[in-house]
């Protein structure tokens, strides 16, 4: 199918955006979810702000502790980075398991996070790793922490008017673990699913575990149960199986063409167990 | 919806296959239309129009992008490649021939995109496995073939590559 | 005539028989260059967009195109009754599948539609957009009707009935009842017994289906660009449903993105698109997106099977019965039908083997889903993976190894000619010399060495096999004989122009697979040119041999044998002219590489483009009474045999995460005997494609749809197709039995790999849980069934 009429604009200002950002207009940044939207008609906007052209919201940089991913980032450039690897390795692992390479040419940062697919990596990476949403309106710049972005399904704390300029999440410190574990049924598809583990650990004991799983719930589903399971001891057999335990209070998976809520469940706990051991193996 | 006819047509410029190029047309009109219908190259083809197929993936900017989900508008400025191009450039002429001489194209429907794709790994790492080939080309569909032969083919080429 | 002496194909020098040539049509594909239907544009042309059925089953009470029409660049907005009264309604059923019935179908609906999908409104506009935006126009007041959707619940008494005037919603019932099958499962010393469930899927051709049509008032002729398998085909039905006489259809088939037999029917859409042209006078254009093309292309394999196998203690199977059911949707397909797919599970169950007690019923069902017809290796896989299935379940009863129970029931490789108990006749397979063949590149003691220990570390791999027969090279039997306009024979033409090159047009078309390599190599040996020298034109009627197209692994099998009698006719007209122009006697001459020679020393004497200019431009220096002819035409049809069977077998080896259901194909191995191979690489990627297909019904396609009807899953981001990541490398060997029906000896060899794939995999699947207890009985394999079938899930 041809999208619908829309008309197009291609402002050159993030405040310009924001300005065209009234009515029924929708943001266009990389286009890899939204365009295939269109497409299909299940979208019509009156009016498509392109923002591609706001270099300014483009790169990744670090300060002091800090990473931050500009929302006009690809997912290329996040695959490529040095800084991303070094700095923030959960995402590195995560990023190549995003469709495919021509999608992650275009695909950018903001719009995955804004479009908050309950099963897309970089969400639940922003989740697992505690980072925060900087958005900007006509009311001017805000912050808002992962955990409080992500309300309900396709649904965060993105106002009407508002754009996402970019990301940030802690650089990663010498005593975390990552480990991405996901369940798919072809290379690059979404997860059947998955989890996204950032584990702090003292030794062979852990601090904090935040486990944080995809196609879970309405929204990248933060394990906090799980986490509390781990937090004090080692990972073993026993911690591994009381987190396993703790996710049927943590996750709230639905049905869907796939599989069960059940089959997501017992998902998560395999994914659960391969990611922890890989991080206590590490 | 607005009305189509009220929408004003936007005037696209860009370099395709080294040629510049301009046409008015409706913001809607994707970028693989664009290419077929304004332009009239119709190597670039329409599998799925929802960015899962491949066969619309043509080079944008130095980087392969589905063609189906990006705007015409959004080329304005861009250097943009199709099969046609990246043909006349002699670029993938040795992958044409391993692809022939494989025979990993039969109906070719999604050859041009398997193309692209192809061509873009084997820039960045001509020394790509099997594994990491069957990976890559993981977003391109093809009905026909069992890719065995598109991955002998592009093997073949980045092997011959790292030898020269 | 010449009175050469008389060499087949397989005598000729520099022959390109067996030989792997890369494709001759190959170049234009690879740079983009090829012209498939959506790239033609007419003068003037329009495009078409349909408004479709948003439900399974509903009333139209009344439509209101009048926004539509008057939308920017609308061209004209008509109904099924518009369109219905200019094109006669068809009716799919074939005589010779006894009893089935269906009533007429129209382009589109007209008071009532049946399915998802049905085309209900045609808008046509400047532009597809603008057509599409004008659909949007359209109000439609529906009254939604309880639907039968369930092909199981359709047969209930209570359900919905599709077609009142039946009674109720079955099309066609077969039984087939040979030898004693009672008294065999008394006898027996085991009796395996499994239900079976195939899931409905789909082509998924990476071109969807495409046509052009352009009406010329001022001559009434009709011409009509098409992506299709059968180009006379369509002509015919065009013409009789339009009313025309078939001169006055011309059909054009330029490159076709891959059919694997869902462009080879007669689609409500494309018909109607003809229509439009009658009515608008300008070409119209019609192209289903892709979404569209999942409720209105075919569907194929919904079977739920309940089947038993008796086995002696030997190992020996007596008797197979089964009772299969497929829904076919609310009318059977035009003009194949929609029981052809049952009737091959019905004629190839057990074929590979001795059998002497069969017992089947098959039921078609009447259904508020989309059409179900022939899509590659029709009934094949059906047939196959329930055959093997059972035959793995026995020898696993009978603690027996499950080559060593495949090799006690094959046909002997010595017992041919032969019928299997439902009556094919066999003219030669190859069942035992293709096992060993396998078996010496199947490391089958490493592999279960291999299994045994993996296992230990909580690692499940399996390894499965099918054996399997192909229906390929159909004769009038399959089709023509039920009254349907398919053509079982071909013709190719082959003319020598003037500068000594070879021009050869065929009926069959190209859809990848190789048709114009396969003609190409059959035709430069048989006159004894260089494929340099060739042109082949295929995909148009008015200027290629009647032929019935590409289907049923025909194209190599008829058209191929077709080229090679053109091919000693022409032979004979060249040496015959030559022997006049050198003096000599045309059986001492040959022709070898584009020169007439001597025969005894392959001397050149003359070269064909000599020949040729000597014909065409100094035919004065010739005899007064003599004319010269550089063009003959031969057509080809099965008469021996109603099929040019062929065997195979598939070895798939697995492994089974039992943690998250998800199999991992490890290697795959296929040995299959299509008589002669032209050409290997070929036959090869042709065979690796197929598999490649059957994995795809094992374990990723299915259509999934609601109980209301609504399809769940249609677009290619949750219709899963195989993709190369997870695809094994697949190897491949031949056996080879020439088919006695042809000099050419060559059998079809495009659908095998389809047909015994979900086979392989499900034995593999199986045997990698053997261990566990688990036991799965339905296609696709995914990993919630599997969960399900570990006990992991609920």
């Amino acid at each position: 199918m041809k999208p619908a009429p829309f008309n197009y604009a291609k402002p050159s200002s993030v405040d310009e955006a924001i300005s065209l950002l009234d009515g029924d207009a929708t943001l266009l940044a990389g286009g890899q979810s939204l365009v295939a939207t269109l497409n299909m008609r299940l979208s019509a906007p009156d009016l498509l702000v392109d923002i591609n052209g706001l270099e300014e919201l483009s790169g990744i940089s670090v300060d002091g502790g800090t990473v931050r991913i500009g929302a006009l980032t690809r997912h290329r450039e996040l695959e490529r980075s040095e800084v991303i690897a070094a700095q923030a390795p959960l995402i590195a692992e995560a990023v190549p398991l995003i469709a495919h390479p021509a999608i992650r040419n275009r695909g950018t940062v903001g719009g995955s996070i804004a479009f908050a697919d309950p099963a897309a990596e970089l969400p639940a990476c922003l989740l697992a790793l505690d980072g925060a949403v900087e958005i900007a309106g006509s009311g001017g710049r805000r912050k808002v922490g992962a955990g409080e972005f992500f309300r309900g399904l396709y649904d965060t704390a993105l106002e009407d008017g508002e754009l996402i300029t970019a990301i940030e999440v802690p650089a990663a410190a010498g005593n975390q673990r990552f480990a991405v574990e996901e369940v798919a049924r072809r290379h690059g598809d979404y997860g059947m699913a998955g989890v996204m583990a950032s584990v702090t650990v003292n030794g062979e004991t852990v601090e904090a575990a935040r486990l944080v799983y995809i196609a879970a719930g309405g929204t990248p589903m933060l394990a906090e149960g799980a986490g509390a399971a781990l937090a004090g001891n080692a990972i073993d057999e026993a911690s591994i199986g009381a987190a396993q335990s703790a996710l049927e209070g943590d996750l709230d998976p639905f049905d869907d063409m796939n599989s069960t809520a059940a089959t997501k469940l017992h998902l998560a706990r395999v994914m659960t167990e391969r990611a922890l051991k890989r991080i206590a193996g590490a | 919806m607005p009305d189509s006819i009220d929408i004003p047509p936007v005037v696209v410029t860009a370099t395709v296959n080294g040629e510049r190029v301009s046409r008015a047309v409706e913001p809607r009109m994707n970028l693989v239309d664009f290419l077929r219908e304004e332009l009239e190259l119709t190597g670039s083809h329409i599998g799925c129009e929802h960015g899962v197929c491949g066969a619309c993936t043509v080079r944008v900017d130095g980087t392969i992008v589905r063609g189906c989900l990006m705007l015409a508008v959004q080329a304005d400025g861009a250097e943009v490649l199709t099969i046609e191009g990246l043909s006349e450039s002699g670029e993938i002429a040795d992958l044409q021939e391993n692809f022939k001489t494989r025979n990993a194209a039969q109906c070719g429907f999604c050859t041009p995109g398997m193309l692209m794709t192809a061509a873009e790994l084997l820039a960045e790492n001509p020394g790509a496995g099997r594994t990491e080939i069957r990976q890559h080309i993981s977003g391109n569909f093809c009905r026909c073939t069992g890719y065995q032969a598109i991955v002998d083919a592009i093997e073949e080429t980045g092997r011959n590559r790292g030898e020269k | 005539m010449a009175d050469s002496p008389v060499v087949t194909v397989h005598d000729r020098p520099n022959s390109y028989i067996g030989r792997s040539v890369p494709r001759p049509n190959v170049q234009r594909l690879l740079h983009g260059r090829g012209t498939f239907t959506d790239d033609i544009k007419l003068p003037r042309m329009v495009h078409a967009a349909y408004l479709r059925s948003p439900f399974a089953h509903a009333d139209i009470k009344s439509i209101n195109a009048d926004a539509a029409k008057a939308a920017p660049g609308v061209a004209g907005v008509f109904t099924g009754k518009e369109i219905a009264e200019l094109c006669e309604p068809w009716v799919g059923v074939l005589s010779h599948l006894e009893g089935m019935r269906s009533p007429p179908q129209y382009p589109m609906a007209i008071d009532r539609a049946r399915w998802q999908g049905e085309p209900v409104v045609a808008v046509v506009a400047e532009t597809r957009a603008q057509a599409e935006d004008a659909v949007e126009l359209v109000e439609v007041d529906w009254a939604e009707l309880p639907a039968a959707c369930d092909m199981t619940a359709a047969l209930d008494a209570d359900a919905p009935v599709i077609h009142e005037e039946y009674g109720n919603n079955l099309c066609w019932e077969r039984i087939v009842d040979e030898g004693d099958v009672d008294a065999a499962f008394d006898q027996a010393a085991v009796v395996v017994e499994d239900e079976f469930t195939f899931g409905r899927h789909t082509g998924v051709t990476l071109e969807p289906r495409a046509i052009i049509s352009s009406w010329d008032p001022s001559e009434e002729q009709l011409t009509v660009y098409m992506s299709t398998q059968g180009p006379h085909m369509l002509q015919a039905i065009f013409a009789k449903h339009f009313g025309l006489e078939e001169h006055r259809v011309r059909v054009i088939c330029k490159d076709v993105g891959g059919a694997f037999g869902i462009k080879v029917h007669t689609y409500g859409d494309e018909i109607a698109t003809a229509a439009l042209t009658m009515l608008l006078k300008r070409p119209v254009k019609f192209i289903p997106d892709r979404m569209e093309s999942f409720t209105a292309d075919i569907h194929a394999r919904h079977h739920t099977i309940k089947a038993r196998m008796a086995v002696a203690e030997d190992g020996k199977i007596l008797a197979i019965d089964f009772d299969d059911l497929t829904g076919i949707g609310p009318y059977s397909m035009y003009p194949r039908s929609s029981g052809i797919e049952i009737n091959q599970v019905l004629n190839l169950t057990g074929g590979p083997y001795t059998i002497e007690n069969y017992r089947a019923r098959g039921r078609v069902v009447f259904q508020n889903k989309p059409l179900m017809c022939q899509y590659r290796a029709v009934g094949h896989p059906i047939a196959t993976a329930m055959q093997e299935a059972l035959v793995d379940h026995a020898a696993q009863a009978l603690g027996m190894d499950v080559v060593e129970i495949r090799e006690k029931n094959l046909v002997p490789d010595d017992a041919y000619p032969t019928k299997s108990i439902t009556g094919m006749p066999f003219d030669k397979l190859s069942h035992h010399a293709a096992k060993d063949k396998l078996l010496g590149m199947v490391d089958y003691a490493g592999l279960r060495a291999d299994q045994e220990k993996a296992r230990e570390s909580g690692i499940y791999r399996g390894i499965g096999f099918a054996c399997m027969i192909e229906v390929t090279s159909p004769s009038p039997m399959f089709y023509g004989v039920g009254g349907a306009p398919i053509s079982a024979q071909d013709g190719v033409t082959l003319r020598l122009d003037a500068k000594g090159n070879l021009i050869v047009a065929s009926g069959v078309t190209e859809q990848g697979q190789g048709a114009e390599a396969v003609l190409s190599q059959v035709a430069a040996t048989a006159v004894g040119v260089t494929p340099d020298k060739i042109k082949i034109i295929t995909g148009d009627t008015e200027i290629t041999p009647y032929g019935g197209g590409t289907w049923a692994s025909r194209g190599t099998g008829i058209a191929g044998e077709a080229a090679a009698q053109a091919g000693h006719a022409l032979r004979d007209q060249v040496l015959e002219v030559a022997g006049i122009m050198l003096q000599s006697e045309p059986r001492k001459l040959d022709i070898r590489d584009n020169a007439v020679v001597d025969a005894d020393t392959g001397n050149e004497r003359i070269s064909l483009a000599e020949v040729g200019r000597v014909v065409y431009y100094r035919a004065d220096t010739l005899p007064k009474d003599y004319q010269s002819e550089l063009i003959a035409t031969r057509h080809h049809v099965p008469k021996k045999f109603p099929f040019a069977f062929t065997n195979g077998i598939h070895c798939s080896h697995v492994e089974v995460d039992v943690d998250t259901g998800v199999v991992k194909l490890l290697n795959y191995w296929v040995v299959e005997d299509c008589g002669t191979v032209i050409n290997p690489l070929l036959v090869e990627e042709q065979v690796r494609g197929g598999v490649i297909q059957g994995i795809g019904g094992a374990l990723y396609e299915e259509c999934l749809y609601s109980d209301e009807g609504q399809l769940l899953n249609g677009n290619l981001a949750d219709y899963l197709v195989p993709m190369a990541a997870e695809m094994p490398d697949i190897q491949v060997g031949h056996v080879t039995s020439p088919n006695s029906d042809s000099e050419l000896g060559a059998k079809g060899a495009g659908e095998g790999g389809t047909g015994g794939a979900p086979a392989a995999i499900l034995n593999a699947v199986n045997d990698a849980l053997l261990p566990l207890g688990a036991r799965l009985t339905v296609n696709p394999m995914t990993p919630e069934r599997v969960l399900r079938a570990l006990g992991k899930t609920e």
